[in-house]
């Protein structure tokens, strides 16, 4: 018996060369009873009790992520707004003080090079960051090299590497961060700010990858494990792997980049034109506008849509989908939804067959399996939003 | 009744010309939880090492080969229903299929309980 598939498959033949690295948590989650795979290069905990458990703990309870392998950079010097517009899509100039926001990285044709978050720390208030950035850790480092060649030399950037990032994720998320940090309980999805645990220097954003409530905390790399134990110690709080990650993920409806989202793929393709506002469209002056305005006017070639899939049977990256004997498409990211007790998937389609409720038919194994297109999320968001 | 096992974690029980083949609570294990099991047909014919099943687990699907040659003569179908059985009970009710064999010489390859534990406290 061998694996066949694994979300991991390519990331580990990629580092099959090279060692991996460890994170500032290896020990902890070994002492946890982890299992740990190679993954962005390094060694990360897959599961500790099962992905189904963990996944279910987290969407009841609060789970506690690992995600130091990410990137972490700081951005400061004369001009760095200007600078930074320049590069991404985002409306870096009107972003507030203490708020965070979705961004990618886009080459000249408009392909994702990457997807993130920037915030805005308030003056000082985070390692002299005027801009923090998280971005993929599979990524990072292609990243930092094409941000050094399109970033002014005026504009500083700071691979903050001493610093561990973790996530806390869940509805009981609030309530455990609250006991240990009584300050965030003011906080409002993708807020952020700088907080502190027994002397500790805390960023933490009001955000994350699972659809649920929930904060992600950078902290210095030998501060972590102290936090961990303290998360874990709350009776809501349970460690979680990168497999019940996947899920959570995949149920939200979020894509990962390197699978759902690559070079070869434009935003408004991959249905993210929410992350481009209205001032950044009219004006431009970014690189890869080009391929927004073009696919905002002509609509894009292909698009990412949510499946569901009828059956038991799993449909996993890199199935093909028909209509009849015309491939129409790909999944890029599939399993089964623990929440739903059912198979799902994410792929892209060829725009006449991306509309909700197209039939459309997946190749598994030379079997063929049916699949509607639905709207995603699989599973509701539960942020917690500010109230207007 | 005579049980053998592979290095690709299935056992498989012999009893006169049958055998009852599913894999070993060490492999139900390293897959984790266990959501669909793709079973072979009945009168499916399988040479040693051919894919004869495919079990999906939360993270990963994996083939199952046969372990020797042989006729399919019942698939376990409570697997359809409650694929989780493979994750509960790997080594009973949890079996993926039953084969007539075709050549019995091919057993005397396989290991023994006693040989596929240090088999697998080596890994």
């Amino acid at each position: 018996m061998t694996a066949t598939y694994d979300s991991n498959d390519d990331v580990a033949t990629l580092e099959e060369a090279l060692p991996l690295e460890a994170l500032p948590l290896d020990a902890w989650h070994r002492a946890q009873g982890a299992r740990m795979v190679g993954f962005a290069g390094y060694h990360m905990p897959i599961h500790y009790d099962g992905i189904m458990a963990e996944h279910s703990w987290t969407r009841e309870h609060a789970g506690l992520f690992d995600v130091s392998h990410m990137g972490q950079i700081g951005f400061s010097g004369e001009g760095v707004d200007e600078a930074l517009e320049a590069m991404l899509p985002a409306d870096i100039k009107g972003l507030k003080p203490g708020r965070q926001r979705y961004s990618m990285l886009l080459d000249q044709d408009g392909g994702i090079l990457d997807d993130l978050m920037v915030a805005r720390p308030a003056d000082g208030a985070f390692d002299g960051a005027a801009i923090y950035m998280v971005v993929n850790g599979a990524t990072k480092y292609d990243d930092m090299a094409w941000m050094i060649e399109h970033l002014p030399d005026e504009v500083v950037m700071n691979h903050m590497d001493e610093q561990a990032l973790l996530a806390l994720q869940g509805p009981e998320a609030g309530e455990a961060m609250a006991a240990l940090v009584p300050g965030t309980a003011d906080l409002t999805f993708m807020q952020c700010g700088a907080f502190d645990w027994n002397g500790v220097a805390l960023w933490i954003s009001r955000s994350g990858y699972t659809g649920e409530d929930g904060f992600e905390i950078s902290l210095p790399a030998d501060a972590a494990e102290g936090f961990a134990d303290a998360l874990c110690a709350l009776r809501q709080v349970k460690p979680i792997g990168l497999g019940a990650r996947d899920s959570l993920r995949l149920e939200a409806g979020l894509p990962l980049y390197g699978h759902d989202l690559t070079p070869a793929v434009s935003t408004i393709g991959a249905d993210l034109g929410f992350a481009i506002g209205k001032r950044r469209r009219a004006e431009g002056g970014f690189i890869g506008h080009g391929r927004v305005m073009k696919e905002l006017a002509d609509g894009p070639g292909t698009k990412r849509v949510g499946l569901k899939i009828q059956g038991r049977l799993p449909a996993r990256e890199g199935a093909q989908i028909f209509v009849g004997d015309n491939l129409v498409g790909e999944v890029t990211s599939g399993g089964f939804a623990p929440s739903l007790g059912a198979p799902i998937a994410m792929g892209w389609v060829s725009l006449p067959h991306s509309a909700l409720d197209t039939a459309l038919e997946i190749d598994v194994r030379g079997k063929r399996i049916s699949a509607t297109v639905v709207p995603m999320p699989f599973v509701p968001h539960r942020y917690r939003r500010a109230t207007a | 009744m005579s049980r053998y096992f592979t290095e690709e974690h299935e056992w498989i029980d012999v009893e006169g010309e049958i055998a009852t083949v599913g894999i070993t609570d060490f492999a139900q294990e390293q897959l984790g939880d266990i959501v669909f099991v793709e079973l072979p047909v009945e009168g499916a014919t399988f040479d040693k090492g051919d894919d004869a099943a495919v079990v999906e687990s939360v993270k990963a699907a994996s083939d199952v080969y046969a372990p020797i040659s042989g006729e399919v003569v019942e698939a376990n179908g409570a697997l359809e229903d409650e694929p989780a059985l493979v994750n509960s009970d790997a080594e009973e009710d949890g079996w993926f299929f039953k084969l007539r064999i075709t050549d019995m010489s091919e057993l005397e390859g396989l290991m023994t309980e006693a040989a596929y534990k240090k088999f697998v406290a080596a890994l």
